[in-house]
């Protein structure tokens, strides 16, 4: 029996409808076409499929869909200003912090929660907070570049 | 996944009715286990019972010497509450070494404890702090709650609701992670309670348990030296492709070392 969801997402009141055996991650890609963020092993393992829940990164692979009434939720697809990329968007491209790209929604979007919450953070403080989140194509040395740039560059700004 | 009813409860009374009403009803805690569980089609349950929204199951306060912490606190809470953090720092730096972010915003401290997976973190804390176990009907001191890998006291249709911890003179809690999940290869608690010392091992056996020797050592000498020359036994300790049994064995006495170095701040 599907169910209605009213959510907030990236800021805009959104409703959907799915079944109770559906994931989040399904709801945003199939019921929304919010396609920005990825399934990579649909166990909460890798963390492609991350996104904020009333703030928190959370694995959308493993939320209900159900489970986000009433909830506010950011995605990749919240992060740009129009065309102007996000920092993070931004410096990930310029350091060339991904190769096939199903990670990055997920890394932007661990980086920007980790940013907001530590606009300065140490090496390790970034590896910490992105122990989530798995690429196996880039390794992750591009992508602590990339993130200590752009905390940087937001610390200017 | 098979398909489910999803229900969220709007109370511990409307919880414990749904799940007993239900064929085969699962508790939602954090979902960490669950999810996975069920979308392997290693579970199967036709009712789930979100306890998102319950008010018994959330909060942490002080009473008397005891912290008690409902059931639904996720391991960041625990991990950034500074109750926790002034009264037993060990507990919350044990929930901030649980999995990655993402889990400890989901992950519940009920749900762990309810799952008693053998690698989990939070049985060494419940065991290792001489903690109770409290449920809709009566209380489990730890020492009775944990009955094997993934198999506690809890009855079927019971749910758990806190879990009161005794502050301690001095814990901590050291761990030889997996590098990948992070789950305790072995991970050891220790904690001082005046001359009494209790020593919790997660990780390394098919559930959480005591050593009695090191126990008895560091109540007559409370120092990493008083470890020496103990033998872990790699009897039953937990084979797989992670590590053998006698690797696990002496990860405990290893990490028994850290913990009481690290009560010490030494």
């Amino acid at each position: 029996m599907a169910m209605l969801v009213s959510t907030t997402i990236n800021g805009d009141a959104t409703d959907f409808s799915c079944e109770a055996d559906e994931t989040l991650l399904d709801a945003l890609r199939n019921r929304l076409s919010m396609t920005g963020v990825k399934e990579g092993c649909g166990t909460g393992d890798c963390g492609a499929c991350s996104i904020t829940l009333d703030g928190a990164l959370v694995c959308s692979c493993l939320v209900l869909g159900a489970e986000a009434q009433g909830r506010s939720i950011e995605t990749v697809e919240g992060m740009s200003d129009g065309e102007k990329l996000h920092p993070l968007q931004q410096k990930f491209l310029e350091h060339a912090a991904l190769q096939c790209g199903i990670c990055t929604p997920g890394f932007l979007v661990a980086a920007k929660v980790l940013l907001e919450k530590n606009p300065n953070p140490t090496e390790s403080e970034i590896r910490y907070a992105l122990a989530g989140n798995l690429c196996r194509c880039t390794g992750y040395d591009k992508i602590v570049r990339a993130v200590q740039d752009a905390a940087a560059q937001m610390r200017r700004a | 996944m098979y398909e489910f009813s999803y229900h969220k409860a709007a109370s511990l009374k409307d919880a414990l009715d749904t799940l007993q009403s239900a064929d085969d009803g699962k508790l939602l805690a954090g979902g960490m286990t669950l999810l996975p569980t069920m979308k392997q089609r290693l579970a199967a349950p036709d009712q789930l019972i979100d306890l998102a929204g319950v008010k018994e199951l959330a909060g942490i306060e002080k009473h008397d010497n005891h912290v008690v912490i409902g059931a639904m606190t996720r391991h960041a809470e625990v991990a950034s509450s500074e109750l926790i953090e002034s009264t037993i720092p060990a507990l919350a730096a044990l929930a901030e070494l649980i999995g990655d972010p993402q889990v400890r915003n989901r992950g519940t401290l009920g749900g762990s404890v309810a799952n008693s997976d053998p690698a989990a973190d939070y049985p060494a804390a419940v065991v290792g702090l001489g903690a109770t176990v409290i449920t809709d009907n009566r209380s489990i001191e730890a020492d009775e709650f944990f009955v094997d890998m993934f198999e506690t006291e809890l009855e079927e249709h019971e749910i758990i609701t806190s879990i009161s911890f005794p502050i301690p003179d001095t814990a901590a809690y050291m761990k030889f992670p997996n590098p990948a999940s992070r789950y305790a290869v072995a991970g050891v608690f220790v904690a001082r309670f005046g001359s009494t010392v209790r020593v919790a091992v997660t990780g390394a056996g098919g559930s959480v348990f005591r050593q009695d020797a090191m126990e008895k050592a560091l109540e007559a000498d409370f120092s990493p030296a008083a470890l020496e020359g103990i033998v872990v036994s790699a009897d039953g300790l937990n084979e797989d492709i992670h590590a053998s049994a006698e690797y696990r064995a002496h990860l405990v006495g290893v990490m028994a070392k850290r913990a009481v170095a690290a009560c010490l701040e030494i």
